[in-house]
Parts: C-alpha cells; structure tokens; sequence
C-alpha cells in the first residue's frame, strides 16, 4: 500500500477547470483527493511530502497514437519499452496502434495486450482495435467483442480504409456500441509512390510528392459519413490548411467530431527532409511552413483536438536506406512535451492549450476520468520545469529504436517526475525510468 | 580568378591539364553542389581530354594506378561504358559491378554494399541507383570519392555537364543562351541537372511538357514554362529532348500511363520539322538517349544536320575523364 503524498509549492495547471494557480495537490490510494491552494490541511501522519519547488504539475499526458512492436515485432518496442519512454515523456496513457503482427482485431488479442500491460507497464496502455479484420480493409471487425475485451476505441492504424461504403458499416457499427473511431485519411491513390510533401522541394531532390488532396478529399469523405452516422468521428491526424479550413466548416454541425495532430506537423516541416534524412520521413508527410502556421492557428482556436507523438519506432535497417526506400515514422513519446513547449517559448500557442489538446480533450474523446487534476480523478500527473535547457540525446533514449526527428534539438523544458496512480514512475534525478 | 577561357589544344599533356585550379570537392554527387567556376573548370578540363580521345594513342596515365568501380544498380549501357572508357583512357583499373552480378539481389543493403566496396580500398565509386539520394547515403558510407551517374529522378551530373560541353562547342558560350529542355520532366534527373546548370550560368531557360510531365514547383527551377511545343520552341537556340520513361510507367501513382497513346504523345510533344521550325536556324537539337525514335523524336530529325546527339556521346567521355581527374588528382603531380 502506497502512502499518502502531497505534492506541495506546485504551478497546478489544469485544462480542465482552466485553472493555473501554486497549491498542492493530496494523492490517496492512487486517486487525487484533494487539490488546493496553500497546504491541504488534516493529511494523515504517514504522508510522503514532496516540495515542487514551483514547478508546473500538470494531468499526466495522453498520447492518442503510439505505435509499438509488441506483438510481433519486439525488436523495435515492446509495451514495456514503450511505457518507460512514455514515463520519461510525462505521459501516463497512451493509446497503443493495432498495426501489430497479428494485428489487434479480435478480443483475445486486445486481452492479451491488457494483460502484458498489466505486468510489465508503468503507465497506462489502452489498446485500440483494427476496424478490419486484419487492417484489409475488406471486413469489419467484431467491434462489440472488442470493446467488451476492452478496446478503447477503433483505429485502422497506418492504414486508411478506401471504401465509403465500408466506411459508412464500420462508422454505422460503431456508433451501434458507441465506440469512438480514430481514422488515418489518406487516398492510396493519390498518395500513390509518394514519399513526401508535394511542391518545389519535393521535385529538387527528385522524389515523388504527396499532394494536400490526398488528405483532404478522404477527409470531407470521412466527416460526411461521420454526419450521417453520428458516430463519434476522431480524424486521427491532419496535416495541412486546407484540412484545418474543411474541419471548421463542418466540426459546427456535430459536438462528436474532432481531430487530432502529430506533434511532428506542428514543430516541423518539409525543409527538415534535407537531404534525405529519413527521420523526418513521416506519414502524414512534414508540410509547407504556411500549413504549419495553419495547423498552430487551429490548434489555438479548436479545430485541432489533440496533439499525438505519433510514436513509431523503427530500426536502422529499415531507416538507413534511400529515402524513398526507407520506413516511415518517427519515436516521440519523450520528446512529445518538450516539442510542445517549442510552440510556447515561440509565442504561438500558450501553456494551457498545448497541455489541453495532450490531457482533457483525448480524456474526453475517449471517455476516460484522467486527463484532470480534479477530486476523484486518477492520480495520473507530472511535474515539470518548462524553461530547463537540454539535448536530445540518442544514448539516453528509453525507447527501444532511436529514431527521432528531434536527435540533437536543444529543448527548454523537460518532465522531471512522472506519476500514475499516485506512484511515481519517472524521475529526472535517477535519470532512469523507475521500472 | 585565373584565366579560364580554354582552347581545344592541339598539345595536351598531363601538364597543362594539372595547371587547372583544383577541384573543391571529394565528390560529384549533383549539379547542385557546384557554383558557376566550378562548372566552368570541368568544363576547361573537359576541353582539353577531347582531343585525347582523338589521339591514335588514346591513354594519359594520370589515374595509374587507382580503382575505379562502376557501381551500377540499375541497367545502363552507354554511361557504364562511357565511364568504364573514361577511367581506362586515364590509366585507372576499372571495375564493373551490376546489380545482377552482385549480392544487392541476395538483400543485401546499400550501406552493406558501400561498406564491402569500401573495404577493397577503390579510389572512386561511381554510382547509379534508382532512388533519389541513394548515391549521397553510400558517399557518407564509403571513404573514396563518389561519382553521381544518375539517381532516381534526383540527379545525374555527368550529362548536364556533357551537354554544356557540347552546347559550348556549337554556340561558344552558354550564358544568355534560351534553353528549351522538353518532355518527361517529372520522372527526368537529366531535366533536374540540366535546370540546375544552366541556371547557374544564367541561361534562359524553358521547359515544355504536358501538364501531366511537370513535377510541382518546376516553375521555381526554370525560367519559363510552356505545354505548347510550338510556343516553347520559338527562337530558342538549343532543344534538349528528353527520352519518355516509358520504364518508369511502374513507379507512377497506381500505374497510370504517362499518356493515352504514344501516337497523340509525338503528335503534340514529338519533335519533327514543323515544331523544330519555330526555333532559331541555327539551333542545335539534343537528346540524352537511348532515343525512342517515333516517340519524342522524329528520326529524321534525330539523324538530321541540327543533332549533335552523337558528339553528346564523345563528349560524355571527356566530360568523365575531367571529372574523374579532377577527383582524384588533386593539385598533385602525377608524372614528370
């Protein structure tokens, strides 16, 4: 049995009530009892005090797509690995991909992945269930199986499903059992050999490009057949203006639409391609820096839900090719807060929204009780110091790939102590995640 | 700036080839790394191996003794041999490697095959792969010079260079001319290199193609850009043609065809006499080849007094030789 713990002399932030203020936050039995400003008074004799020094403690992170190797590809990520670089990264929940081998398209499946997150994780890993059967894209999947095995929403993971009329059962399904569906779009057919943004760039280092329809056009496909349905519709991730400006026009009609971002659109863009540096080949593709101002003005004003790390780890074999040749993805877990906070040292975007569209909006999307420093919530939080300079480092990465877009990036800003369920799991001073 | 107008010397010797001002680079990975003097070397040096080449005795033993590899991933006839022809007319051994004869085809992966190639201490590599940037990513692996023969739609410096030796030939100079550079230009390095070059020696350029060949932002890398070949063409000095990748069909977004028919292709995009009318008289017509004749080019334009098609040829050899020289001997002497 844990102790009690107060965490005193805290910059409590949270998005959900929109409050900011130094106070303490009362953690019994892995739930937050009490928040308050100034001490909590009556805390029973065995409490553990830690002094924030004034740092910020926020809700502890939830990463709406990660993708890990467990199971069938341990060599790049196990859940284990995955949990301990989300730790480092303050986040206390991640939404697991099913692109796994098998892929997690039957109840035992995402079983077993609660089951080995169980054992062997410090944070919380909710598993997300392929939409088809084997991510084809040919039948859907027992969606009512699913969430009873525990599935905390729909996802067809890398993959976007082509069909409409596919689309249309699979949204009509899921709204039946009221499970949230979180779609990558993307048309295969535009998209075609495409590696990167379309444009100038694009065309000077010879690669084939990626046009902004091939987002954009199975997007009003997908918030259309969203209206129809009334299925609660989350665009997995967007990338360019032209998106941002189709989800306003329609996200009025329906409280059941939202859309979420990778961290990676938000901070980067396609002149970080270089010279074929295929860490920074991502998919969605990194876009013009026009898009990006677009995609921080959305994320300001509520057309962008969420931000994601879009974690997907892959090994230097698969990496380490040309870069047409080369996987796509890039790890982001630990860095996920940091690049955020980029967006707030820049002036773009303030404190409270970055930590909103990363705590309260993916708690509300997927129906969770954390995401909030509220009484009764799970004591699922972080504490950090959002000026403390550092570097990325590839020799103190926790994930079990290093592939990051951020390698080398001098970040102000960084998780120091991880908690879930009132237990810490991550400690700046150990350097290491508590296992 | 030392002197850098050249003649075609009737004398050449390893001496006033070594008198050139060295080359700033390890390697030749693109047009894209040279500046205007940079180009303007080769192109001096390039001048003066012609007339090696026409020699009874056609060798100068200023590589003696160093490897060479020709590394070709994919198939190629006339840059292989025109490279292989190249190092051997400077004394280098040279080595061919094709993708079938190689481990490449077991999975073995490209870094693999630079570290192997690396081991048997070569003194350059030259490369061609089809996937832009495959060249740049086995340079950083390797610790010899890399010669860039084309990769992916990305690059392929040797020809553009070649090109500018033979537009240099005809018209004396290069700078101010208008260029028209015509055809597949999205699946096309040669078009990529072309653009690059004769930007930097400030040429007009012009390309023309239907809308379905111009790659995104191709009007940021040319001066003008037409779909009218009658347009296009008008008063230009030079046409370059491009050969339709017909090759490449596979690699476009879900197998489209590059276009409906061959026959309406040559009927708005062919270069024959009524279309070649519109440019200056005395313009010279060029092609990187292998030619599809009937397709982008009438043979009879092809084989007619405006092509220079086959000195393209010649000069792609003294073109490699001066790169390949230029590479390797740097500023040392290499004979008496």
């Amino acid at each position: 049995m844990l102790n009690p713990l107060i965490i005193k002399n805290a910059r409590l932030i949270d998005p959900a009530s929109n409050t900011d203020h130094i106070g303490a936050i009362f953690v019994q039995n892995g739930v937050i009892v009490d928040t308050a400003t100034g001490e909590i008074p009556g805390a029973p004799e065995d409490t553990i005090i830690v002094n924030a020094r004034g740092q910020l403690l926020s809700p502890g992170l939830i990463d709406m797509r990660v993708f890990t190797g467990e199971p069938g590809h341990e060599y790049r990520e196990t859940l284990a690995s995955a949990s301990k670089a989300a730790a480092a990264g303050g986040v206390t929940s991640f939404v697991c991909m099913p692109d796994t081998l098998p892929a997690i398209d039957d109840g035992a499946l995402v079983d077993f992945i609660i089951r080995r997150a169980q054992n062997d994780c410090c944070v919380n890993v909710l598993p997300s269930a392929a939409i088809t059967k084997g991510l084809k894209g040919k039948e859907i999947s027992e969606f009512g199986l699913l969430k009873q095995a525990g599935a905390i929403c729909l996802s067809e993971g890398r993959n976007s499903i082509q069909s409409s009329a596919l689309l249309r059962q699979a949204f009509t399904y899921a709204a039946n059992f009221d499970l949230p569906v979180a779609h990558h779009v993307s048309d295969d057919g535009l998209t075609g050999v495409g590696v990167m943004n379309s444009g100038f760039f694009a065309t000077t280092l010879g690669l084939k490009g990626i046009p902004l329809e091939a987002e954009t056009i199975p997007l009003s496909r997908d918030l259309q057949l969203a209206l129809l349905t009334k299925v609660r519709y989350h665009a997995a991730q967007i990338s360019c203006k032209n998106s941002i400006e189709i989800l306003k026009r329609e996200k009025d009609k329906s409280a059941t639409i939202s859309a979420g971002a990778s961290i990676n659109n938000l901070t980067l863009n396609e002149i970080d391609v270089g010279q074929y540096r295929t860490f920074f080949k991502l998919d969605p593709p990194l876009r013009s820096e026009d898009d990006r101002h677009a995609m921080i003005a959305g994320l300001n004003d509520g057309t962008i839900d969420t931000i994601h790390s879009g974690h997907d780890p892959q090994d230097v074999e698969v990496k380490r090719r040309p870069f047409a040749e080369a996987a796509s993805g890039a790890i982001g877990l630990e860095t996920l807060f940091s690049a955020a906070l980029r967006l707030v040292h820049s002036g773009d975007t303030d404190l409270m929204s970055i930590l909103r569209a990363m705590t309260i909006r993916p708690a509300e999307i997927l129906g969770l009780n954390s995401g909030r420093l509220s009484k009764g919530a799970p004591a699922d939080f972080f504490i950090a110091d959002p000026d403390y300079p550092w570097v990325v480092d590839e020799a103190s990465i926790n994930s079990r790939s290093n592939n990051t877009a951020f390698e080398g990036a001098r970040f102000s800003g960084k998780v120091m102590q991880t908690y879930v369920a009132g237990q810490l799991v991550f400690d700046h001073e150990n350097e290491v995640p508590i296992a | 700036m030392s002197e850098q107008k050249t003649h075609l010397s009737s004398a050449v010797s390893a001496q006033n080839i070594g008198a050139n001002i060295p080359f700033p680079h390890t390697h030749l990975l693109g047009i894209s790394q040279l500046d205007q003097y940079d180009i303007e070397n080769l192109l001096n040096r390039s001048d003066a191996m012609v007339p090696i080449s026409r020699q009874p005795k056609k060798t100068l033993p200023t590589l003696a003794g160093k490897t060479q590899i020709n590394l070709f991933f994919e198939n190629s006839t006339r840059t292989q041999a025109s490279f292989e022809i190249a190092g051997k007319r400077l004394g280098a051994t040279v080595v061919n490697m094709s993708v079938k004869t190689s481990s490449v085809a077991k999975g073995e992966t490209l870094i693999d095959t630079a570290t192997t190639l690396n081991a048997m201490q070569p003194d350059v590599i030259v490369v061609r792969h089809s996937s832009a940037g495959a060249v740049e990513l086995l340079s950083q692996k390797v610790g010899c010079s890399v010669i860039n023969a084309g990769d992916g739609a990305h690059e392929h410096p040797t020809q553009a260079l070649l090109d500018a030796l033979t537009i240099r030939h005809h018209k004396q100079r290069i700078s101010g001319l208008t260029i028209a550079i015509c055809g597949d230009i999205a699946n096309s390095r040669v078009a990529r290199s072309n653009l690059l070059l004769l930007g930097a020696m400030n040429v007009r350029t012009r390309v023309i193609a239907p809308r379905t060949l111009l790659p995104s932002g191709i009007e940021n890398l040319a001066t003008e850009v037409f779909t009218s070949m009658q347009e296009g063409l008008k008063d230009v000095d030079v046409v370059m043609m491009l050969r339709l990748q017909h090759e490449r069909q596979s690699d476009t977004s879900n197998k489209l065809p590059i276009t409906p028919s061959i026959r309406e292709y040559y009927r708005f995009y062919g270069l024959d006499a009524e279309k070649l009318a519109h440019a200056k008289p005395d313009v010279i017509v060029m092609h990187p080849g292998p030619m599809n004749r009937g397709v982008e080019i009438d043979p009879a334009i092809a084989d007619g007094p405006r092509s220079v098609i086959t000195e393209q040829v010649e000069m792609g050899v003294a073109v490699r030789m001066a790169v390949l020289d230029s590479l390797l001997n740097k500023g040392e002497k290499t004979i008496a």
